[in-house]
């Protein structure tokens, strides 16, 4: 049965409302007081541990923990009441490190990373650098303000690949992680999307969706979802997009918060070992990533830079950054690492096998 | 044993009933599995026919697990009652067609 827990409170983060679990140390506790077997020895047993990096390709930015949703499972703890944003400062520091290596994908999140005031100077600056960028843009946002509205033609002049998330086809489901009345907007942000050209066939303008599951289960097959996500969305709402990734739920968070809540957690945590596939594990993202928190430290991932375990090298900032230092880096694993390894693997571009 | 005939707990206990008889269990499970793999219909098809099935045989079991498989494919909650409401139909219709022996033995003995 549902929880209450879950029910209340919706609007503000897990931080403002001073739950525990919304402590990283407290989660990172959590995650191991119990007898189940650990990431690293699962590694182990497929030779993976300790997990090196390889040349970094992403270069994954978190613009702030602002947002204008509070999603149920968000890893960010995300919401209005966070103000953790980056200044523009730490961006030239992020676009002078850009400079002194030969990434060429920056991935920019968030938080709803279009409400940092110097979102659109940063993007700017990354075109004029022939960066492939990425935007993780929650869809909303493009309507929650007049000032949000031309952010499609924004994306386009800049050819931004725009990746947003839409658990499902249906508003009951959508809504019931995103907040009342997401679906909705996101149906009206994809279509204006859509008509400039956004997700077409013959376009170059990339719109790929996000599905996490709406519950304590695993996603299923990649493709077989997106096929169903390509054929209800065009027949009920005449909307087009380009691939779509299937995403693990990771147990940290409020995901870890309504597991708890609800009971869920040693289940689901034993399915995540019981689908440990030692190839999703071989192309785990942090191996070609690097992720920069909103304060300029680096992490080997969005969902370690949230538990705050710090890359594992001598120099932890952007400031100091040196793309050969980072090279062959022991990744920071822990027990919610399970949950890309699970199945056909997830990272935040999809199944990774 | 404990004082109910179900248990959920029994459901991943399923693979256990090879013990007993591996050869017919395995080959049972090989089918299953092939069964339910992508072919002339999608996976989510078959969890959706399986789930109507569930409910028409009565089986618990069944129904936790192709709720979550359906849930899993990406089937919603719509697709997943009407699905339900075919197996209704046809155990209500299979009952209703009995009717028509009814009327013909009633119309043999009477006048």
């Amino acid at each position: 049965m549902k929880s209450e827990v879950n029910t209340v409170n919706n609007n503000i983060s897990s931080l403002a409302q001073a739950k525990p679990l919304a402590s990283p140390a407290v989660q990172i506790d959590f995650l191991n007081s119990d007898d189940l077997i650990k990431f690293e020895t699962k590694l182990e047993s497929s030779a993976l541990y300790p997990l090196v990096s390889s040349d970094i390709d992403i270069f994954q930015v978190n613009l702030g923990k602002m947002c204008n949703q509070v999603c149920k499972h968000c890893h960010v703890d995300a919401g209005p009441d966070r103000k953790e944003i980056m200044t523009k400062e730490t961006m030239q520091l992020c676009l002078d490190a850009l400079d002194s290596c030969n990434i060429s994908t920056v991935d920019l999140t968030g938080g709803a990373p279009e409400m940092n005031p110097n979102f659109r100077w940063f993007i700017e600056e990354l075109s004029q650098r022939g960066k492939h960028i990425i935007v993780r843009c929650n869809l909303t946002i493009i309507l929650a303000n007049n000032k949000y509205h031309d952010l499609p033609d924004f994306f386009a002049k800049h050819k931004v690949e725009v990746v947003s998330s839409l658990p499902h086809f249906s508003a009951k489901r959508t809504d019931s992680q995103r907040g009342k009345g997401v679906f909705e907007k996101s149906i009206e942000a994809l279509q204006m999307l859509n008509a400039i050209g956004y997700g077409k066939a013959d376009s170059e303008l990339r719109l790929n969706l996000v599905y996490n599951p709406s519950g304590a289960f695993l996603p299923d097959d990649q493709k077989g979802l997106e096929n169903e996500f390509k054929r209800r969305l065009k027949n009920n709402f005449d909307i087009d997009f380009n691939e779509l990734f299937a995403i693990t739920n990771l147990p940290i968070s409020r995901f870890l918060e309504y597991l708890v809540d609800t009971e869920k957690y040693e289940d689901y945590m034993q399915e995540l070992i019981d689908a440990y596939n030692p190839e999703a594990a071989k192309g785990v993202m942090c191996r070609n990533t690097i992720s920069i928190g909103w304060d300029g430290f680096l992490y080997d991932c969005d969902f370690n830079q949230m538990l705050d375990l710090k890359v594992n090298t001598a120099s932890q900032h952007i400031r100091d950054f040196n793309a050969e230092d980072l090279h062959s880096r022991e990744i920071i694993v822990n027990q919610h690492c399970f949950g890309c390894t699970a199945g056909s693997g997830s990272s935040c571009g999809g199944t990774t096998t | 044993m404990d004082n109910s005939y179900y248990d959920p707990k029994d459901l991943k206990k399923f693979g256990n009933i090879t013990e007993w008889q591996p050869k017919l269990g395995e080959k049972f499970f090989d089918y299953y599995g092939e069964v339910f793999k992508e072919g002339a219909l999608t996976a989510r098809e078959k969890s959706l026919i399986a789930l109507a099935v569930s409910h028409a045989v009565h089986c618990p079991y069944c129904i936790d697990a192709y709720t979550s498989d359906s849930l899993k494919k990406g089937a919603d909650e719509e697709q997943m009652m009407e699905a339900i409401h075919v197996a209704a139909a046809i155990k209500s219709g299979a009952v209703l067609v009995h009717g028509v022996q009814m009327m013909n033995k009633a119309d043999d003995i009477t006048m």
